[in-house]
């Protein structure tokens, strides 16, 4: 009987969603605690545009995605930094232009089919450039964020009080920038675009149920992407499933399934008291 | 050098709106100073621009000898903000986490010195009675004791002065009483100078060594006596409370 590893497309699918399961939850604590969960969404619609500039111009589209993100996310910056009394305008505004710039430029590309790949992503379909490109950008976003694991607590929780620590606040937040741009355009063209925020913010909610120190949030919130990827693989390989669509899909159960057992402990309890 | 903060001739202005007038003072190390003033006399302005985070239109701002616009030494500085504690209620953190955390000044790039960095957030936790909910996140405890974690926060770092927006803002009674009595020890025992903005001169009046009022746009210094009527006024005529929807209690 031939096993589901013993696929080439399988196996890269398993490393690539392994790696962004490491990688796309810890961007996902900083925007979720900076409250900015939608700033994944108003990038990856962004990177769409990107993808079918890619397209039209005849350049590699994840590469036009990686540029759309990332002029996207300083965007998002400099008009939260312009009206921080309503910081989630800002998301709101690049949204609404990268779904129109999107909507605009799709009618110019001739392959449909490559471009809404995109939509819902191909994590069994991908090439030896973009498990190259995966590989670097979690290397790379895993290593900043240890290094920076500090400086991003104290961002997140008091940029004001941050500054005066002696973080570099400014430096700080343009890398968190970029990487966040970086891994949600490639993350986009697995996972899928329209999928992508939700990615980043399940295994992060999930995991402030649970645990019990920020540390063990950020541990939490990569277990809980690890479990939510694989099994979704899984579940999607045997169900001929959408395999990005599975994975949220089968993170929003988990939340659901904690959030009740929550509520029923925690009345079980106060009722015992 | 004794005089940590100068604020000379200092004027700024909100567009065409000025809110702060040629205001002048300066505090020598072991100061305890409020600044007191209607709301809208431009306290939080005043601690915005000692933070650096305005400039100003005139007068310049010296802090330990050095002109604001090339002071970078920062974490001499231990700030509380208003409501800094339920701005940070539901952060998933521990009390210990989120006090250590400030000592990141004194880690190198390697992050070395974690057992003194371990008995500093300890002895920070202690100065403020909170050692035994070091553990605790952030979110079970009451709001008296979150701001008891933010005041750790800052004395971890050894501050040579701290600047307080209004720390009693929604705080109830006993526990603002007790809150004087820390900083006035900490006052007194090391020497730490310090600047608080409050509405409550009648609690602070024992604790602090000046009182500042900021009225018009000017500041002027009370002595006892002026400060004694400055009561009667408010017995008379109470400043209302700022909007809170929440009561810390310890």
């Amino acid at each position: 009987m031939v096993s589901i590893l013993d696929y080439e497309f399988m196996q890269r699918a398993f490393l690539v969603g392994i790696l962004l399961a490491a990688t796309v939850p810890c961007i996902g604590i900083v925007v979720v605690l900076k409250r900015l969960s939608m700033m994944g969404d108003a990038l990856s619609h962004t990177s769409l545009a990107g993808v079918a500039a890619g397209l039209v111009l005849g350049i590699n589209p994840i590469l036009g995605a990686v540029a759309a993100c990332i002029a996207a996310a300083l965007s998002i910056e400099a008009i939260r930094k312009k009206i921080p009394k309503y910081s989630e305008l800002s998301i709101a505004i690049i949204l609404s232009a990268g779904v129109g710039l999107a909507g605009v430029l799709s009618s110019f590309v001739k392959s449909a089919a490559n471009f809404n790949s995109f939509l819902f992503g191909s994590i069994v379909a991908i090439s030896d450039f973009e498990l190259i490109l995966v590989c670097c950008i979690s290397a790379a976003v895993l290593v900043c964020f240890l290094v920076l694991y500090r400086e991003l607590f104290l961002i997140t929780l008091d940029e004001r009080t941050a500054r005066l620590a002696g973080v570099p606040v400014k430096t700080v937040n343009f890398i968190f920038t970029i990487l966040t741009a970086v891994t949600v355009s490639v993350a986009a063209r697995t996972v899928g675009a329209l999928i992508i925020s939700s990615l980043m913010v399940i295994p992060v909610t999930c995991a402030m149920q649970i645990a019990r120190s920020y540390r063990k949030t950020v541990l939490w919130s990569i277990v809980f992407a690890l479990l939510f990827t694989v099994s979704g693989l899984f579940l999607s390989y045997y169900a001929r499933l959408r395999p990005g669509a599975t994975i949220v899909l089968i993170g929003v159960v988990v939340l659901v399934v904690i959030l009740l057992a929550k509520s029923l402990f925690g009345a079980r309890g106060r009722a015992g008291a | 050098m004794d005089t940590i903060l100068e604020v000379k001739h200092l004027s700024f202005a909100y567009g065409s709106q000025p809110i702060l007038s040629d205001v002048s003072f300066s505090l020598k190390r072991g100061d305890f100073a409020a600044i007191i003033g209607v709301n809208g006399a431009g306290k939080s302005t005043l601690m915005k621009l000692l933070l650096a985070e305005l400039s100003p239109q005139q007068g310049e701002i010296t802090l330990f000898g050095q002109a604001l616009s090339h002071f970078r030494d920062w974490p001499k500085i231990g700030y509380v903000p208003q409501n800094g504690a339920a701005a940070s209620e539901n952060f998933p953190a521990t009390a210990e986490e989120i006090v250590r955390a400030n000592l990141y000044s004194q880690t190198g790039f390697l992050r070395l010195g974690g057992k003194r960095q371990r008995e500093q957030t300890r002895q920070a936790l202690e100065s403020v009675n909170m050692l035994p909910y070091a553990k605790r996140m952030l979110s079970e405890l009451s709001g008296g004791q979150q701001q008891r974690v933010m005041l750790a926060r800052v004395l971890a770092a050894s501050p040579r002065m701290m600047l307080l927006d209004e720390p009693t803002t929604g705080v109830d009674a006993q526990t603002v009483q007790s809150l004087y009595e820390l900083l006035g020890s900490l006052n007194r025992e090391t020497g730490l100078t310090i600047i608080m903005i409050t509405h409550d001169i009648a609690g602070a009046m024992d604790t602090v060594s000046r009182v500042l009022c900021l009225e018009d746009g000017s500041l002027v210094e009370l002595n006892h006596a002026q400060l004694l009527d400055e009561m009667k006024h408010r017995h008379k005529h109470p400043i209302p409370p700022k909007q809170t929807n929440r009561t810390y209690s310890v």
